[in-house]
Formats: C-alpha cells, sequence, structure tokens
C-alpha cells in the first residue's frame, strides 16, 4: 500500500523529519482566467509557485484571491488557461476553505473526523488503518488537542474547530497546501499555534499557498507574496511585493472597479499585456 | 406460562408470525442504517415521498395481475425511482425546490395509488396495500425481503463512507475528486429497494417509518454515525417483535402496530436520551447556569 514509507513502527518518521510522502512540484499558471456568472474574478494570471515556497496571496476585496485558490484546489473550473502540477495529483492538495462546508451539528468524533484525512490517501473504499489513526491522534496533539479524541465535532468551539481541520491536514500529508483565511474570526492564542503549524509545514518544505487580508501578518509569516487585483499587481519577495507603491495601486483598482466587466478571455484570447 | 402465551406462542404456534418475524429482523437490518442516513443527510420528507410514490406502481401491478408479489414489487419499485428522478430533474430544471416537487408528487402518487385499487379491489386490499398484511408473506416473500435487506446492508457497507463525507463535509469530498451525486443515486435506489420490500408486512403508508422512527430514536444514544445506525437497527427490529405480538393479540393491522411500537420508543428517547435529549439539554443548561 506504499503507507509504510511513512514508518509503520512504533514513531512513525513522519514525526521525525517531517517530509511529505511526495515531494512538492512547481505549480505553474499559464493565462489563468476564472469567472463567476460571466464575469472575471482573476484575470489572466501566469506565473510559478516554487516547489517549497510560501506565498500570501494578498489583495483588497473582490480581487479573486479566494477564486484563485479555488482554481488551484480544482474546485472552480477555468474559463481559460490551464494549472500545471507536473507529477502531482488532485489528491496531492490539501485545502482548506474560508468557510468550511462541513455540518457541525453531523454526530462524528473528533477522533474520526480528523482520521479522514487518510481518505486523501487510501481512498474511500480501503480501510483506514491503525496507524491512520496513530497519526490522528498525534495530530491532534499537535494543534493542542490532546484528549478530544473522544469528544463530537458539536461540542467544539469555532477554534478548537480551526484546530481539528489543521490536524485533519497534518493526516492528510499533502505536498500542497492551500488556506483561504485560516485565522479569520479565531481567537488569538488559536492563531498563534496555527501559525507555528504552518511555519513546520514550510519547514517540511512543502508548498504552503494563504489567502491573507493582514498584510502585516504576511510580512512576520510568508517569504512570498502575491498581490491581485483581478491582475497581477507583484509577485515575488513579500519587502517588495507589499511596496507602498504596489499597495496604493491595489487600492486604486478596487475604487475604480466595474463589477459589470465582460469576460475578455477565451483560452485562445492571448493577450500579451496580460501578465 | 403466561409469559410463554404472550410472547412466544405466537410465533411457536403459527407458521406466518415466524415467517414475519423474520421478514421484519431482516427488514430491520437495512432500515436501520438506511434511516441513521436518511436522518443525518435532512433526507426525512424524500422517504416519506418515496413511500408513498411505491403505491400507484403497486397498485398497477395488483390491478394488472392480482395479488402477485413479483408484478407489485416490480410496479413499486418503477414507480419509487420514477418520482425519485423526476423530483430531481424538477427541482434542478424550474424554481421549485426540492421539498415543494417532492410533497407534490408525494399527493399525487397517494391519490392515484388510492384510486388504481379502488377501480377494482375492494377496501380491504386497499388496507392491505395501505397497511400491510403479514398474512400474505409466504415463503417467496421472506426470500425477496432477505435478499433486498442482505443486499443493501452489503452496498452500505461499502458506500459508507463516501454518503458520510458526502453529508459532513461535502467540499472536502469534492476537493478529494468523489462525486456525490452517485453515491446519492446510489442511496436512493436502495432506499426505493427497501421501500419496496416493506410494503407486504409494513403496508406503503407505513414501511418508512420503520428507517424513520428508530433512527430519530438512535440519535438520542449514539454518539456517531456508526453507533447511530447499530442502535437504530436494534431499536427496529425491537419495535417489529413488539409490534408482531401486539398485533397478533390485539387484531391489528402489523404495520400500524410496529410503527406505534417504534414511535413509544423514540419519543421516551427525545425525553430521556442520554444526548441532546430534553433531559440532557436541561442538565446541561442547569450546569451552564450553576
Amino acid at each position: 500500500m506504499g503507507t509504510c514509507a511513512l514508518g509503520c513502527g512504533v514513531t512513525p518518521q513522519l514525526d521525525k523529519i517531517g517530509q511529505p510522502l511526495k515531494p512538492a512540484d512547481e505549480i505553474r499558471l499559464r493565462d489563468v482566467t476564472i469567472a463567476y456568472g460571466g464575469h472575471p474574478a482573476v484575470h489572466h494570471i501566469s506565473g510559478a509557485f516554487s516547489p517549497g515556497s510560501l506565498t500570501a496571496i494578498l489583495g483588497p476585496n473582490g480581487a479573486g484571491k479566494s477564486s484563485l485558490l479555488k482554481g488551484l484546489a480544482g474546485l472552480k473550473p477555468l474559463s481559460g488557461g490551464r494549472i500545471d502540477f507536473g507529477t502531482l495529483r488532485r489528491q496531492d492538495i490539501g485545502y482548506l476553505p474560508q468557510q468550511s462546508e462541513c455540518d457541525r451539528t453531523f454526530p462524528v468524533s473528533v477522533q474520526d473526523f480528523v482520521a479522514l484525512g487518510a481518505v486523501a490517501r487510501v481512498g474511500l473504499f480501503r480501510a483506514i488503518s491503525r496507524s491512520d489513526h496513530d497519526r490522528a491522534r498525534s495530530a491532534l496533539a499537535r494543534v493542542g488537542l490532546q484528549g478530544f479524541e473522544r469528544r463530537i465535532l458539536s461540542e467544539l468551539s469555532t477554534g478548537q474547530f480551526q484546530r481539528v481541520l489543521f490536524a485533519r491536514l497534518i493526516v492528510q500529508d499533502t505536498p500542497i497546501i492551500l488556506l483561504d483565511e485560516p485565522f479569520n474570526a479565531v481567537d488569538a492564542r488559536t492563531t498563534d499555534d496555527l501559525i507555528a503549524m504552518v511555519r513546520d509545514w514550510h519547514r517540511q518544505s512543502r508548498t504552503v499557498i494563504i489567502v491573507l487580508h493582514d498584510n502585516e501578518l504576511a510580512r512576520r509569516l510568508c517569504p512570498t507574496s502575491l498581490v491581485i487585483a483581478r491582475d497581477i499587481l507583484a509577485w515575488g519577495p513579500t519587502q517588495d511585493a507589499l511596496s507602498a507603491n504596489v499597495l496604493a495601486r491595489a487600492r486604486q483598482m478596487a475604487e475604480a472597479w466595474d463589477d459589470n466587466a465582460p469576460v475578455c478571455a477565451g483560452p485562445d484570447d492571448l493577450r500579451p499585456d496580460a501578465a | 406460562m403466561i409469559l410463554y402465551d404472550l410472547l412466544i406462542a405466537p410465533f411457536a404456534d403459527f407458521g406466518f408470525m415466524r415467517r414475519a418475524l423474520i421478514t421484519c429482523l431482516a427488514l430491520s437490518t437495512s432500515a436501520g442504517p438506511i434511516g441513521t442516513l436518511l436522518l443525518l443527510r435532512r433526507m426525512s420528507l424524500v422517504g416519506d415521498t418515496l413511500s408513498h410514490a411505491v403505491m400507484p406502481g403497486a397498485a398497477a401491478g395488483f390491478l394488472i395481475a392480482g395479488l402477485s408479489l413479483p408484478a407489485m414489487s416490480f410496479g413499486g419499485f418503477l414507480a419509487g425511482v420514477s418520482v425519485a428522478l423526476l423530483s430531481g430533474l424538477v427541482a434542478r430544471n424550474t424554481v421549485l425546490k426540492e421539498d415543494a416537487s417532492f410533497a407534490g408528487f408525494y399527493l399525487i402518487a397517494l391519490a392515484s395509488g388510492v384510486a388504481l385499487v379502488s377501480l377494482r379491489g375492494s377496501s380491504v386490499d386497499l388496507m392491505h396495500l395501505l397497511f400491510g398484511t403479514i398474512l400474505a408473506i409466504d415463503d417467496e416473500a421472506l426470500m425477496l425481503v432477505a435478499t433486498i435487506a442482505t443486499f443493501s446492508t452489503a452496498v452500505l457497507a461499502l458506500i459508507w463512507r463516501a454518503l458520510i463525507l458526502d453529508s459532513l463535509d461535502p467540499a472536502f469530498l469534492r476537493a478529494l475528486g468523489g462525486h456525490g451525486g452517485l453515491w446519492h443515486g446510489i442511496f436512493m435506489l436502495l432506499m426505493v429497494l427497501n421501500l419496496v420490500a416493506g410494503f407486504q408486512a409494513l403496508g406503503t403508508l407505513m414501511s418508512v417509518g420503520l428507517m424513520m422512527l428508530p433512527a430519530a430514536a438512535a440519535r438520542f444514544w449514539a454518539r456517531d454515525a456508526g453507533q447511530m445506525a447499530l442502535v437504530a437497527a436494534g431499536i427496529a427490529a425491537l419495535s417489529s417483535t413488539i409490534g408482531l405480538i401486539i398485533s397478533f393479540h390485539a387484531d391489528l393491522p402489523s404495520g400500524p402496530a410496529i410503527i406505534l411500537v417504534a414511535g413509544a420508543i423514540q419519543v421516551t428517547s427525545l425525553l430521556i436520551g442520554p444526548h441532546g435529549s430534553v433531559r440532557a439539554e436541561g442538565r446541561r443548561h442547569r450546569h451552564l447556569a450553576g
């Protein structure tokens, strides 16, 4: 089954080395356009997330940050262009939406919920093994929820639930992790703990992409930043990308938006001035 | 000896009671997990509608072939699946929401079913179709029910995780590339099959009750969905057994007797069950206040 690469022994190797099962590959975007109801949310974006990079996606409200992340996760069809993940498949991407569609009243134990992260590897039909359950337990301990295994989902606070979702990402063990405003609506202590998790993932050479609205946090956490306002305004080292110049332009563009602008992008409609 | 006469003798002395018991126990095995999923997927109304939708099909089978089990079962299955598909189509392609279209089909199905039976049958036939008759359960019916129950339980075990994920966290399932619609379709098919299996013993009006009521009761006793399915199957089996005994002694139709027992268990559970019941919530609020 291949899971033994992670260590079937007493202590999973994952905890010692922390490398994901598969190494991350470069994610290349070529002229990506994503539209909602005929209007573009993301416009002719080209570029690459290098393997193991930790990138913040920033931009004004309505800039298409979440749309781009959904496009990367394969949850939103592209209306133009393509995204190339190299050798990686859809199951190699861990995605945490801004508002989880999770039914939090569903009767399921925290332990079982976190262990479901293993479905990314074992699929819908094969058994979730004992070592997967061990990983779920250590993931819960890692996010500070030791002793919560037997609780049911509805008994958790919002912050605890966000920790549980992070624990499930740990069990998923994907080389690419996409997070959409993961620190929204959680308390300061939870935010600090979750930031530590993101730093861990970065150290383990996973490619992490986070949508943020807090420029200061991006400066503290992310070496790379991508600023978009439907088009790319800046993409590079965070210090340069978040220059006063770029931020002023982002504000301007947000004010000047015409929400009913038509889509100009067909897949063949390449515009040299777009990227 | 009185206990023996009350509880054991009906089954020891009468073959039709033994057949009815085995049939109901088989039905309970698959009704537990199906009811649990119906409840957790918020499809209670859908279950209700489909059970009514089975009726005109069974009635048409009755009109054509008389009291023939294969004809009535096949007709019922066809009608149930058609209504499930039609309601889905209407919900997707018109302004009507799924619950409204299901309620509409449910009324049409019930009315046409009653009309069809009245065309040729007696009011006794109508009563049997609506509320079930254990006298009609022969070996052939028993085999049919047992086959459907076994098949359903096996398929459910296979697609259980997909169905759970589809209602627990649909976005997660989609992100993994899973298709919720496929599992939903299989689940609807299984539900119609089980409603068809149930209408001999319980009647078309009552057969969904063996799914819904035990599952609703189990919600107050179980902590997770797996436990809930097991507890629901247990409650369904218990209700069937007690209901059959009552129906034997009190000369009641078997369907209502079984469903009334399940209903009594459900009401008791919602009052005193350990999870989320009136008692449990009251205790929690006192705890928070204190």
